[in-house]
């Protein structure tokens, strides 16, 4: 296969950035997507010019490193499919790509297809979590839970943080990130002491972080390659709104 | 220089319990005057940064990845060990040591086993507690599988997503340290060297991968959890940039290696298609619990699966290994599919494949039970390779995938320099010459959550060093040792690429010193690996910046240390005459192909002291002793 590709090329945070155009020739059906791209570097650095930088580690869609848009597509054309894993036989000889960043205000471009996502980091490390520390806890079948809860806790727990959500979102919302983790918690009894906590501050960081809100278009539900629900963004509005009422935080003195 | 496991004295079930009495602590009040350094982000360093952190030591965690939740440890598949048993199969705390002492054909010590088969419930109850969602049946109870290597059912897991869920546990537990201001991140930055100061590992030294900036920093103690280095095979079932460099800078500062001859070849991943192929992967094992392996009866026969009649198919793994059949462990799997391979049995275009196939299972149990049990596997597979394995039998072949060598470490997981800790696949301890399924996510957490958190007072409260800032002239002189060779690796301007030198390394590793090893191909690889590294400094070519991300550099700098690291591995090969678990000496087999062991002269962990570049290094031995487990021959027939 011979293809055309044009690829978002930005030196640094600071630089503007701008389209380049490449031609890579001999692609096999067989390739993935970041393997083209390996192909293409190849040849970039062996003429002395700078390799495309692009975010990628596991490859097995798992990891969630790679992150780019291709002709708009947040990883590409294929349904449920992280770019690492989109084979090159989905695409015809003689394409045309236009592969690009994740763009969002919160994900700053560091260079070429590299974007900051460190703020799903601080969203995780303002209430991502059960303060379950290392040692005491209850045997492990101490508290049941039933298979249906486990699986919709799973659904939920299958997030690998890429931010493709945030890429396919107009507003660059990340509630569904934040609402796939908020859900998962709430399915589980683990999550029941601090839902409320949980739910005002992983939403206050998510605003903080410069994330937009949800205009309910469910484009973050169609690139998700794991098929995240938006239904955990309902829940977490409704979490949130009933935190917002309801909680009140309890400070007691030291003795 | 003497090698001291440190083994606690006693019978075998009360060491851990002794030593925990026996080592010193440092009071609550005083931990928060220790800092800890944390390499590496995956089950072994996210648990440790976190568990630390509660305690109240100052933690630095550091990760190459963007985020720590990307650590491989995340692509773990089918599951985690433990003694629970919970299905009432007849497990313990013994079995589960018996069979990892087993598994591992030997070669692991008994103190380090047994302690990890005690810590492993106590893994389950702290993942259950953080809300990791394993697996449940549909009273509420948790669900147990059964996994290669074992008879009991004792596997629990969360769809094929297990090292996913339990990173994202110990990922999130971690987060929390953060947000409390106990743990400091610095992620996007990668080990560069380990600072010595008086014999004791004070620091490192770090590249920042967005903006070039090179960095010291100094704590009481530094633990890495940098995984394996399966991708000196260059194809691997490792991510792209999982290196052995931090590994190898401690080995260069005086740290010794055990046992890097031992390496874990997986025998269920999607076979090579071609030249282009960056990374192989990995199909989780636990379907071997409801595929049955096969290659044609005849050589050369070009039938489609579906065509082959079953009087014309070779169940091989059943036929050799009746009592385990295709769940025999990973070694013994692997090899066999490599022997029907080379007799020209192999299917899929490049011959170098075998099925595993469904169908029975299918009929027995149902589409939609499979569907549910290995569906995401099926899925991954098929957007691969573009074949529906419901219908059509997936095409296997092993694959490098884990490595039981790494730092040598004491009971204490600590190495031969004082202060340096080592977790996780990066230390050699648990698994002998053999990991079993299932079994790495367990010692990975067993050493984060519940190992060092004690071990490392008993450091701080004997060791007594003074305090250090990265001011000293060790760091100076590192920091200096770290730009030199950057400028060095910025220079080359010759005419192949890094990842080319890379996969010719790997052709000479997987060929000489992949599944099957002799001496002649040892010496041969002996002779050829300094080549390529020779190559590499004069005809390897580097563009770009040091001070701005650059990921030619990055790869440069990973790749020059396995052209290095290759060469000890190699003479470890060499050097252990016997076949054991993942070290398959092609001399050393019984006359029906099965690994032939010698606990004569090699019940022993050799440890190598580095000696210089393409010097070979200096062995040292550690004896294996055995009071609870009688040595057999290892059989699965």
């Amino acid at each position: 296969m011979k293809l055309t590709l044009h690829i978002w090329r930005q030196k640094s945070a600071k630089e503007k950035g701008a389209m380049a155009t490449y031609q890579v020739d001999h692609i096999s059906p067989d390739m993935s997507f970041l393997e083209m791209l390996d192909t293409l570097n190849e040849q970039l650095i062996l003429n002395s010019e700078e390799p495309v930088a692009f975010d990628h580690d596991c490859r097995e869609g798992i990891c969630g490193a790679c992150a780019l848009t291709v002709n708009g597509v947040p990883h590409g054309p294929e349904a449920q499919t992280t770019i690492c894993q989109l084979h090159m036989r989905k695409f015809n000889d003689g394409d045309a790509l236009y592969v690009e960043p994740w763009r969002a205000r919160a994900f700053p471009v560091v260079k070429d297809l590299v974007v900051d996502r460190s703020a799903f980091d601080r969203i995780m490390a303002a209430g991502g979590f059960v303060s379950a520390h290392t040692g005491g806890v209850p045997d492990a079948n101490a508290i049941l839970i039933g298979k249906d809860a486990a699986d919709k806790a799973m659904d939920y727990a299958a997030c690998i943080g890429c931010g493709a959500c945030v890429a396919a979102c107009k507003n660059s919302s990340a509630m569904l990130f934040v609402g796939a983790k908020i859900s998962q918690y709430a399915h589980l009894p683990q999550g029941q002491p601090e839902r409320k906590r949980r739910a005002l501050a992983m939403v206050a960081k998510m605003d903080e972080e410069g994330f937009g809100a949800c205009t309910n278009l469910y484009e973050c539900e169609a690139v998700c390659p794991k098929g995240i629900s938006v239904a955990g963004i309902a829940l977490m509005n409704r979490d949130f709104l009933r935190a917002k009422l309801t909680y009140v935080e309890t400070k007691t003195g030291g003795a | 220089m003497s090698l001291n496991a440190n083994i606690p004295s006693g019978p075998l079930t009360q060491k851990w319990e002794k030593h925990r009495f026996e080592m010193k602590l440092i009071n609550p009040a005083n931990k928060r005057k220790y800092s800890v350094i944390v390499v590496g982000t995956g089950l072994a360093g996210a648990s440790a940064a976190a568990s630390l952190a509660e305690l109240g030591y100052k933690v630095d965690a550091f990760c190459y990845q963007d985020s720590p939740r990307r650590a491989h440890s995340i692509a773990a598949q089918g599951g985690i060990n433990a003694a629970k048993n919970y299905p009432n199969d007849g497990d313990s705390v013994y079995r589960l040591f018996y069979d990892t002492i087993k598994g591992g054909d030997y070669r692991a010590r008994e103190g380090n086993v047994y302690r990890l088969a005690e810590v492993s419930n106590e893994i389950i109850d702290q993942c259950v507690a953080q809300g990791v969602p394993f697996a449940r049946e549909y009273g509420g109870y948790l669900d147990n599988r059964s996994f290669g290597g074992a008879q009991v059912s004792r596997t629990f897991y969360a769809r094929g997503q297990t090292g996913q869920q339990l990173l994202l546990g110990a990922y999130s537990a971690m987060m929390r340290q953060v947000g409390l201001g106990a743990v400091n991140l610095h992620a996007r930055t990668e080990l560069m060297d380990i600072v010595i100061v008086d014999g004791h590992a004070r620091g490192i030294v770090t590249r920042n991968l967005c903006t070039g900036a090179v960095e010291t920093w100094a704590a009481d103690a530094v633990i890495l959890a940098t995984g394996g280095y399966a991708n000196v095979f260059f194809l691997s079932t490792n991510a792209i940039a999982c290196n052995v460099t931090a590994s190898y800078r401690a080995y260069k500062k005086g740290a010794m290696f055990a046992n890097p001859c031992y390496t874990q070849i997986h025998p269920t991943c999607i076979p090579v298609t071609g030249d282009h192929q960056s990374k192989l992967t990995l199909m989780s094992e636990s379907l071997r619990n409801d595929g049955r392996i096969w290659v044609p009866k005849a050589v050369g026969d070009k039938r489609a699966p579906g065509d082959i009649p079953e009087a014309d198919r070779d169940y091989y793994l059943e036929r050799m290994y009746p009592s385990f059949g295709n769940l025999s462990p990973r070694d013994i799997s692997s090899r066999a599919a490599k022997r029907v391979c080379d007799e020209g049995r192999g299917v899929g275009a490049s011959g170098y494949g075998v099925y595993l196939d469904f169908a029975d299972s299918i009929h027995r149990l149902g589409r939609g039970t499979i569907e549910e049990r290995y569906g995401n596997l099926f899925e991954m597979y098929e957007r691969i390779t573009g074949e529906n394995p419901y219908t059509v039998p997936m095409r296997i072949y092993p694959a490098a995938h884990y490595t039981m060598g790494g730092l040598w470490v004491d009971y204490n997981l600590m190495s031969t320099i004082p202060g340096l800790h080592v977790l996780g696949e990066a230390n050699f301890s648990d698994h002998g010459a053999n990991r079993l399924g299932a079994s790495a996510l367990m010692q990975g957490l067993a050493d984060g959550y519940f190992v060092i958190p004690y071990t490392i007072a008993n450091y701080f409260a004997t060791a007594k060093t003074a305090k250090v800032t990265t001011d000293h002239p060790e760091f100076r002189k590192a920091e200096a040792e770290v730009r030199a060779r950057m400028q060095t690796l910025l220079a080359l301007n010759g005419k192949k690429t890094v990842a080319q030198i890379h996969r010719e390394l790997g052709d000479v590793m997987w060929e000489f010193s992949g599944m099957g090893r002799n001496d002649a191909g040892l010496r041969k690889a002996l002779e050829r690996v300094p080549v390529l590294r020779d190559e590499f400094w004069n005809n390897a070519k580097v563009v770009g910046q040091g001070e701005e991300m650059n990921i030619a550099l990055e790869r440069a700098g990973r790749v020059a240390d396995f052209l290095e690291f290759a060469e000890v591995m190699l003479h470890d090969a060499l050097d252990r005459k016997e076949s054991c678990g993942g070290h398959f000496r092609e001399e050393y087999q019984s006359e029906d192909g099965e690994a032939k062991r010698d606990d004569e002269n090699y019940a022993y962990v050799a440890a190598w002291e580095y000696a210089g570049v393409g010097v070979k290094p200096v062995l040292h031995k550690e004896e294996l002793e055995f009071e609870n487990v009688k040595l057999q021959t290892r059989s699965y027939k």
